[in-house]
């Protein structure tokens, strides 16, 4: 295994292009420093992308915010306004390991390693964030909810790399907010993640929403299905009622140690209810 | 495949080392430096036991490689102790019986201390979600949260009901 700390996208972008065999990029390195030594993996390059300048910042960009896909969880709950502006995203990533894994993992790592339950990932579709990556042929833009297609497999190509996610600017009277279930209190991986962000009116009506589900499905589902069950409603009783419908409809979960299909698609529901009212109590105060 | 040539800092000295791509820094500290406070407990970052401060950040040195630390400064258990003076931290925890067999001590003290730093007055809730990183299966971790906030308490000059 070769290693490599490139300072400029481009030298990393030409390592990845140029290299022959099994490439790996490092940030957190929390996922791929375990797969490392339990030899799921063998890469014959590693390239640690912490060393540019770009993927380590945070930046306020056009009324939103642009977030380096190297940045820690540790520095995204220490930044008061991105918290501010987008406690789902935020609470999300805070939820991923302990003190010490929140010293190193980061988002482009956890969207990455392509887990379907990744806990920022639900948070960061629902907030509508956009990835730049960078590859051999420039840069493009795209969603986040079209960079994983399943368990283990992205869409970027050769060469290519998540640069940082842009978290758009916030219209009056929104926000968001993250739940994952677990049988514990900390230190584990979602059963079930929903993340949902939404828009309140003067009125008090929902105006705009999306909703989001984790660790159901071989990928994170962003379900219209569902925001379309708040949207033009005050997110009242009925409304919520309908939103747990429509998450748990959406549910195509496997069985697993950590819960049964039946058992995901119940907890959806009531998962996708609490997160709603969480994200509609801190509208209300924005 | 040549190693890899690292200068970095250690606990405030300048170090050099070679080491291999894949090694971790758990490894190159034990094996290559013989600080051997940091414990290998599961390589795999659940247990806290290898727990160290990378750049101020409280990190597992099991989840680093060795090859990262170009210009980057490490400290570990090794330099919490003012020579023969016990942090006050460690002085608790003898105190208090907070550990048995000892292998996460190391690992819990370096966690608790950057949670003293971070945070000077915590709560027992505080203190047991900061250390749910750190695994014990010795004490139960009562004696522990409580070393913790004896420490702290007389680090914040309030008399502890030892004095």
């Amino acid at each position: 295994m070769r290693y490599e700390a490139p300072e400029t996208l481009d030298a990393a972008v030409a390592l990845l292009a140029g290299a022959d065999g099994e490439t790996r990029l490092l940030a957190g390195g929390t996922d791929l420093l375990v797969q490392l030594r339990a030899e799921m993996i063998e890469p014959a390059l590693v390239v640690d992308v912490k060393r540019i300048p770009e993927l380590c910042a945070i930046a306020a960009e056009d009324g939103g915010f642009r977030i380096g896909a190297a940045v820690t969880g540790a520095e995204l709950g220490e930044h008061a306004a991105l918290k501010a502006a987008w406690p789902g995203v935020v609470e999300a990533a805070e939820l991923i390991g302990s003190t010490q894994i929140q010293g190193r993992a980061t988002l482009g790592g956890n969207l990455c390693n392509a887990s379907p339950a990744a806990d920022s990932v639900p948070a960061l579709i629902a907030a509508g964030a956009t990835a730049s990556i960078a590859g051999p042929h420039g840069r493009r833009q795209a969603p986040v909810e079209e960079i994983v297609t399943g368990p283990g497999e992205t869409s970027l190509a050769k060469g290519e790399i998540v640069v940082s996610f842009l978290l758009p600017a916030r219209p009056p009277h929104s926000s968001d907010a993250y739940l994952r279930f677990i049988p514990r209190t900390e230190m584990d991986i979602a059963v079930v993640g929903v993340g949902i962000s939404l828009t309140l009116d003067e009125s008090g009506t929902c105006g705009a929403a999306r909703v989001v589900l984790g660790a159901v499905a071989e990928r994170v589902l962003l379900v219209p299905e569902a925001a379309e069950a708040l949207i033009g409603t005050a997110v009242d009783e009925a409304a919520l009622a309908r939103l747990g419908e429509a998450a748990s409809a959406a549910c195509r979960p496997i069985d697993d140690k950590r819960g049964t299909k039946e058992y995901r698609i119940k907890v959806a529901a009531v998962l996708a209810r609490r997160a709603a009212q969480i994200a509609l109590e801190r509208a209300r105060r924005n | 495949m040549a190693k890899v040539h690292v200068a970095t800092t250690i606990n405030g000295d300048a170090v050099e080392f070679l080491c291999e791509a894949d090694e971790t820094l758990l490894d190159v500290l034990r094996d290559e430096l013989h600080l051997t406070g940091s414990k290998e407990g599961c390589g795999s970052g659940d247990c806290g036991a290898c727990s160290v401060m990378l750049d101020g950040r409280l990190v597992c040195a099991c989840l680093v490689l060795g090859a990262e630390l170009g210009g980057r400064a490490v400290e570990t258990i090794e330099n919490m102790a003012d020579g023969e003076v016990l942090h006050p931290l460690q002085r608790k925890f003898l105190e208090h019986a907070a550990l048995q067999c000892g292998v996460c001590t190391p690992g819990i003290l370096v966690a608790a201390k950057a949670l003293l730093d971070k945070n000077p007055e915590p709560s027992e809730t505080e203190v047991r979600y900061w250390l749910a990183g750190n695994l014990c299966r010795c004490t139960g971790y009562d004696k522990i949260v409580r070393a913790v906030l004896d420490a702290a308490g007389e680090m914040r000059g309030e008399l502890t009901h030892a004095e």
